[in-house]
């Protein structure tokens, strides 16, 4: 008789999910399936509110990234408005999210999965988190949560607060950069590079235990998607698409955002609240893509800043095309963190940066707007339709998790194929089928803005 | 002395307020000799374990597993914390009370899909049709207001409830801040 295995809560990931794992008559592992649990509605019960309200709305999709669905909101609403926004606040925009990656990257490579990482996908359940690893690792523990308090300090200096910050608004920004902040910004650059230098090197050298884990977590071609610039750099804020298939080869460029519908498509499955993108022109569900850190190294150009760039080439060299394997996400974080620390400090030498136009005033001029961002996890559509007084009346959002569904459920998939032996669960194989899920860093509770809940059982 | 049990979870929220715990950065380090995570997202624990001391419940109730969830919890806990405004007071999350949660459900799944358009049913939580605060289910020992409530205010909190004392929050934390 065919068993069936569930994993709830999936841990150390944000949000809710819990995984089936399907046994055939033989014992072996026939079917896997990622289950988002929560579901949220934010695309309905905007309706009503004022387009301006939206962004801080937005923000209580998600503690982690409410800077990057505020960003994609803010967009929309320009877009609305029909302003161009001035410049030193497209760059005060950039600034702050250069904060957010700094420490929801911090987030997700020290807090989350460092204790797969450094005390081993084997060690002790119980032992098996930040407090953990503190005991066995304390520098690197230490180094983490100063990483994620620089981010997080960032954030703070720009808007007072560090979570939900409702700083960016239709038009700009809220308030200008005041000449201290930039200093204590600036001060804290070398620090920064420090430890994610430090962290690279190590996190390196550690590679070699995780080869089984390389070979089989979500390893299998893909398209990929991500935002690049003009020169078709690294894009976190502005920026235009670009799709690649599995070997490489651009199959779209400098896709205009607002012709996202073009390009893709979201299907629904029963077993889960969180949709399933695809990519429209292959179909469902052959039209699989990924996105995130590693898909964004593996659609640019280069990043475009000095030491990243260094890091960026020597990440390429992996593989002959796309990195392949998502456990490279985590690698992957570590040189955007680097990255993010060299567009900051680029930006803050900028010589307007503290000019104080920063934000164009309008009415809504439009009924319809879309901005897109990358968010830390990925690519973020928000996508709003407006009455003549400037009221919601629709929205659509594409989270960046969202974009990862099929290939995280083929993932698990894969990682219990390997790990599953008869017909026990230990708990190597548990944690590892929950660490393929992590090295997306999904966030599910952005996913559902339409997401929901756990219960434990196995 | 013996460590204190501490539990966390998210019902329907954001995760923000869990962020602001952590954004106690290094008075972690401090505490972490008189603290023991039993449960929650930052852990590997698979099931709510008994005799915990203080749960910290960030997010409203949704669903029917946040029901058995939030039972199962207060069973278990000595102190519950309702951590945030979402535990409070259902906040954003409540916003979709206006609605029916069939018209909520169809936006998302099958006016804004392109393929299979459904509602999901297999294997996830059934939505309440009402987002409530969770002392609308158990009785909450602790209120914590704040989206999320500030740092300082969760480390006081934290500080205070290991000294054996159940603290005034009232000048630390507000409504919506
Ligand atoms: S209270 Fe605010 S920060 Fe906390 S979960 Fe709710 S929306 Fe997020």
């Amino acid at each position: 008789m065919s068993q069936q295995f569930i994993i709830e809560p999936v841990s150390r990931i944000e949000g809710h999910g819990k995984i089936t794992i399907t046994l055939d008559d033989e014992g072996r592992v026939s079917d896997a399936k990622l289950h988002v649990t929560q579901y949220r509605g934010f695309e309905k019960f905007c309706e009503g509110r004022p387009y301006s309200e939206m962004p801080s709305l937005v923000e209580r999709i998600c503690g982690i990234c409410p800077v990057s669905h505020s960003l994609a909101s803010v967009k929309a609403c320009d877009a609305i408005l029909g302003v161009q926004v001035p410049e030193t606040a497209v760059k005060l925009r950039r600034l702050l999210n250069c904060g957010e990656f700094i420490q929801s990257h911090a987030l997700s490579f020290f807090y989350l999965s460092s204790p797969d990482l450094l005390l081993g996908m084997d060690s002790d359940p119980a032992n098996r988190n930040i407090l953990g690893v503190l005991k066995a690792n304390p520098s690197v523990a230490r180094d983490g949560i100063r990483l994620r308090k620089i981010g997080q300090q960032i954030i703070e200096w720009f808007a007072g607060k560090r979570i939900h910050p409702s700083w960016v608004v239709p038009g700009g920004v809220n308030a200008p950069l005041s000449a201290e902040h930039r200093e204590n910004m600036l001060a804290m650059v070398p620090e920064a590079l420090d430890i994610v230098q430090r962290t690279l090197t190590l996190f390196k050298q550690s590679l070699e235990n995780y080869r089984e884990e390389i070979r089989t977590f979500a390893n299998f071609p893909t398209y990929f998607m991500g935002l690049v610039n003009l020169q078709g750099n690294l894009e976190h804020v502005e920026g235009k698409l670009r799709f690649i298939d599995a070997k490489g080869n651009i199959v779209a460029d400098q896709v205009d955002p607002i012709r996202y519908q073009e390009y893709i498509g979201e299907a629904v499955e029963e077993y889960s609240y969180l949709k399933s993108p695809y990519y429209k022109p292959l179909g469902y569900p052959e039209g699989i893509y990924r996105v995130g850190p590693a898909a964004r190294l593996n659609v640019c150009n280069g990043c475009g800043t000095p030491l990243a760039d260094q890091e960026w080439a020597e990440f390429r060299s992996l593989e002959r095309g796309p990195v392949m394997s998502s456990f490279y996400n985590h690698y992957a974080r570590l040189i955007e963190i680097l990255y993010s620390i060299e567009v900051l400090e680029r930006l803050l030498q900028d010589p307007d940066i503290l000019s104080t136009r920063i934000r164009a005033f309008a009415r809504p001029n439009y009924s319809e707007g879309i901005g897109v961002v990358e968010a830390p996890r990925g690519t973020l559509f928000h996508h709003y339709k407006v009455d003549e007084y400037g009221l919601m009346t629709w929205a659509n959002m594409i989270v960046a998790t969202g974009n990862n569904n099929l290939a995280m459920n083929r993932g698990v998939l894969q990682v219990a194929k390997r790990f599953i032996n008869g017909t026990t669960l230990t708990d190597p194989a548990i944690n590892r089928i929950q660490a393929v899920v992590r090295a997306f860093d999904p966030c599910l509770s952005c996913s559902t803005h339409v997401l929901g809940g756990p219960a434990a059982s196995i | 002395m013996s460590k204190a049990r501490i539990a966390t979870t998210w019902l329907d929220g954001c995760s923000g307020c869990h962020m602001s715990l952590l954004d106690i950065d290094e008075r972690l380090v401090d505490i972490a000799d008189q603290i023991e995570l039993v449960y929650g997202p930052l852990v590997d624990a698979l099931e709510y374990p008994e005799a915990v001391d203080i749960a910290l419940v960030e997010g409203a109730v949704s669903n029917d597993e946040d029901v058995k969830k939030i039972r199962l919890i207060r069973e278990r806990t000595k102190i519950l914390i309702s951590f945030g405004d979402c535990a409070v007071t259902s906040n954003v999350p409540g916003m979709r009370n206006e609605f029916r949660v069939e018209d909520v459900l169809k936006r998302g799944y099958e006016e804004n899909a392109s393929c299979h358009a459904q509602i999901p049913k297999q294997g996830v939580p059934h939505l309440m049709p009402y987002v409530r605060p969770v002392h609308e289910y158990v009785k909450v020992d602790l209120f914590v207001p704040g989206c999320p409530p500030p740092a300082d205010a969760i480390f006081f909190l934290i500080s205070e409830l290991l000294q054996g004392r159940i603290p005034d929050l009232s000048n630390k934390t507000r409504f919506g801040a």
